[in-house]
């Protein structure tokens, strides 16, 4: 099994945490996210002009960027945290210019040669997929794709292909950190999502509590939690990890009270 | 350098890309509204009862045909500084005669008549200089429908009467201030509303960029600049112009006075950049500062660092401020059948004086970079030559940026 695989399991929810790398002290907080127990990194690449991410994303890219952050930095810090945690999975987030400025081909090296598993772009849909998507696959990286609820059943099939490592579904049509969408349209979703594909499902967008978080641990494979954590780096700065930790925690135990009360009510 | 195609005229290819450039790079959640919009844009090409419809408000809403004007006194004021064998005639495309003042409008008629067939009932743009945010709110109005100008918070200042007029039109206009506060950041902010409004809003974007179907829909809804230009040249000339110029920010005017040409060998093609306060310095000229990228929906060229971060771009004109530019000219730019040059603000605003003086025309700041250009090509080329530029905006809009920039205070 991969390293991306091994936290899906299906007693056991899987817990993928974001944060913007550069902004604050991140190996710190990666430190404070894996302690807190979060199953799988998300690293975000800062980028300019984040159109797919609300104002709390959007000022940890600016932070970020404006304390200099380079690309090489973030390859350094993904590769320092794969020194440190070589069986947590990493996975990258971004926008697609960052990753294509140098060529596809030096951005999959990149990422293998730092051990990072897997790469969500935001804005290269399956349509785009030859910008990136067959030098990630060449070089051994996943390519993460997203689905939505405007992608149909129609279009899923297409949508999954040289899709891997995990099926990310976006619970809500709009920008990250904002809304929630209801539980059942989200039960919905991951039932349809699951019957068409063998990758584990994760939801994310706009879960921002232990009570949200929860919920979904109930239907879907992972959960997917970013803005509150960012919100936390923002708020506490050079004291952030320790808060990361302990809300990354809570996240933690009320998902695996989750389906200890669903195994128990069964 | 690219083989020469058959045809110039023939981009995009059915994924919607020319050459290397254009695409569908959106979210996932965008790409099904995408898909949709282009299935809905061929049936509408299709449809005699759409075409005739834009066809009935360009010319009783929007006051089409345009004229074509021979510029006299520019041209005579260009001899009178050059050799006499040289000093070519220069004509301009009259476009700024348009309802609402700018060739903005022309795009923002087919668009909604699109967004009406879609069933769409709420209208969101960026707006830059303003123009394409108040032919948005003219076209909401006419229609009835609710309308969002998102506009960045710095060109919110420099265009004030702008921002009036969008607001009289009944549209709200929305304050942009993360980034530079400018154009770019502008559609940062509606793309993101369109993402939380899929199912009711219609995005009418306002230049030839964005991911495909835009640019394609753009460039087809102002070829009718070129396509008048062209019949008004040869009824008054009996013969094609030998050099069209104009300004480029996205570059909806420029392709939509171009492409009809594209396949007339003989005419030639200068699209004019912002070179701002010079190439060495900050402006805003994608082609001949920039580098392949992916930003917006397209692939084009883009002012960038080495990391792929965008750069911020800078023009005394608002509508040319932004770092990058629609596909269809990256693709015209590498396959050499367009030549790209830039003029700095202080280039413009002599030209936007001159023009003022000779011709008894204020233009926006927008041709202004136009006319720079058309002035120093006209004193390169014999006098038997025509030039035809367009004048795609008045200046109005302008006077306060040009008298701040001439140090006058009104």
């Amino acid at each position: 099994m991969t390293r991306l695989a091994t936290p899906f399991s299906p007693d056991r929810p899987a817990l993928v945490a974001f944060i913007t790398a550069g902004d604050g002290d991140t190996a710190a907080n990666l430190d404070a996210l894996v302690a807190g127990g979060a199953d799988v990194i998300e690293l975000g690449m800062p980028f300019t002009d984040p159109m797919a991410d609300g104002p709390a994303i959007q000022e940890a890219n600016l932070r970020s960027l404006g304390a200099g952050t380079t690309t090489a930095d973030i390859f350094a810090l993904a590769a320092a945290f794969r020194d440190r945690h070589p069986d947590t999975p990493m996975i990258l987030m971004g926008y697609a210019n960052p990753m294509v400025r140098r060529g596809p081909d030096w951005f999959a090296a990149q990422c293998r040669d730092a051990g990072v598993d897997g790469v969500i772009c935001v804005d290269i849909p399956v349509e785009e997929d030859a910008a990136l998507g067959p030098a990630l696959r060449a070089a051994g990286v996943a390519v993460i794709r997203l689905a939505t609820p405007t992608t149909d059943a129609a279009r899923l099939p297409f949508v999954l292909e040289g899709a891997g490592g995990f099926l990310y579904y976006v619970s809500v049509a709009g920008i990250t950190g904002k809304q929630q969408a209801a539980q059942a349209s989200i039960a919905d979703a991951v039932a349809r999502l699951k019957a068409a594909t063998d990758l584990p499902v994760a939801v994310g967008f706009g879960v921002r509590t232990p009570d949200q978080a929860a919920e979904i641990a109930r239907v879907a494979d992972g959960v997917v939690v970013g803005s509150a954590i960012v919100e936390l780096i923002a708020q506490h700065r050079e004291n952030a990890p320790q808060y990361v930790e302990a809300f990354v925690a809570s996240l933690r135990r009320a998902m695996d009270g989750a389906r200890n009360t669903e195994e128990i009510s069964a | 350098m690219i083989d020469t195609p058959n045809s110039y005229r023939t981009q995009p290819d059915s994924e919607g890309h020319f050459g290397a450039y254009g695409g569908r790079y959106v979210a996932e959640t965008l790409m099904p509204l995408v898909l949709e919009l282009e299935a809905e844009y061929n049936r509408a090409k299709a449809d005699p009862a759409f075409k005739a419809e834009f066809d009935y408000l360009l010319e009783h809403y929007v006051g089409r045909p345009s004229p074509l004007y021979y510029a006299e006194r520019l041209t005579d004021a260009v001899r009178a500084e050059c050799d006499e064998s040289k000093g070519a005639e220069i004509w301009f495309k009259r476009d700024e005669l348009n309802h609402t003042g700018a060739h903005k409008i022309n795009n923002c008629i087919g668009q909604i008549l699109l967004a009406i067939r879609m069933g769409k009932t709420r209208i969101i743009a960026e707006t830059g200089a303003g123009q394409h945010g108040v032919a948005t709110a003219t076209v909401a109005a006419r229609f009835g429908l609710p309308c969002i100008i998102y506009m960045g918070a710095r060109d919110m200042e420099r265009q004030a009467p702008n921002v009036f007029r969008m607001k009289l039109l009944g549209a709200q206009v929305i304050g942009v201030e993360s980034g530079a506060r400018t154009l770019k950041d502008a559609m940062n902010e509606a793309l993101r509303d369109w993402v939380a409004n899929v199912d009711d809003t219609f995005y009418i974007i306002g230049t030839a960029a964005g991911p495909h179907p835009y640019p394609e829909l753009v460039r087809d809804f102002q070829s009718v600049i070129g396509t008048e230009a062209r019949a008004q040249m040869l009824s008054r000339t009996e013969r094609l112009p030998d050099l069209l110029v104009a300004a480029i920010g996205g570059g909806s005017n420029a392709i939509g006075l171009f492409h009809p040409f594209l396949d007339d060998k003989d005419v030639a093609m200068l699209g004019v950049e912002a070179a701002g306060h010079g190439l060495d310095k900050q402006h805003a000229a994608s082609l001949a500062g920039g580098a392949p990228g992916i930003l917006h929906g397209n692939k084009t060229y883009l002012l960038q660092d080495e990391d792929g971060q965008i750069a911020e771009a800078h023009s005394i004109s608002a509508g040319l401020d932004y770092p990058g530019i629609g596909p269809e000219h990256a693709w015209l730019k590498d396959s050499g059948r367009v030549e790209y040059t830039s003029v700095t603000d202080t280039q413009a605003l002599t030209a936007f004086q001159l023009l003022c003086k000779t011709e008894g025309i204020i233009p926006a700041l927008e041709p202004a970079h136009a006319i720079a250009a058309v002035v120093e090509r006209a004193k390169t080329m014999p006098r038997d030559k025509i030039i035809l530029a367009n004048l795609c905006g008045r200046g109005d809009k302008d006077i306060f940026t040009v008298a701040e920039a001439l140090g006058v205070e009104l």
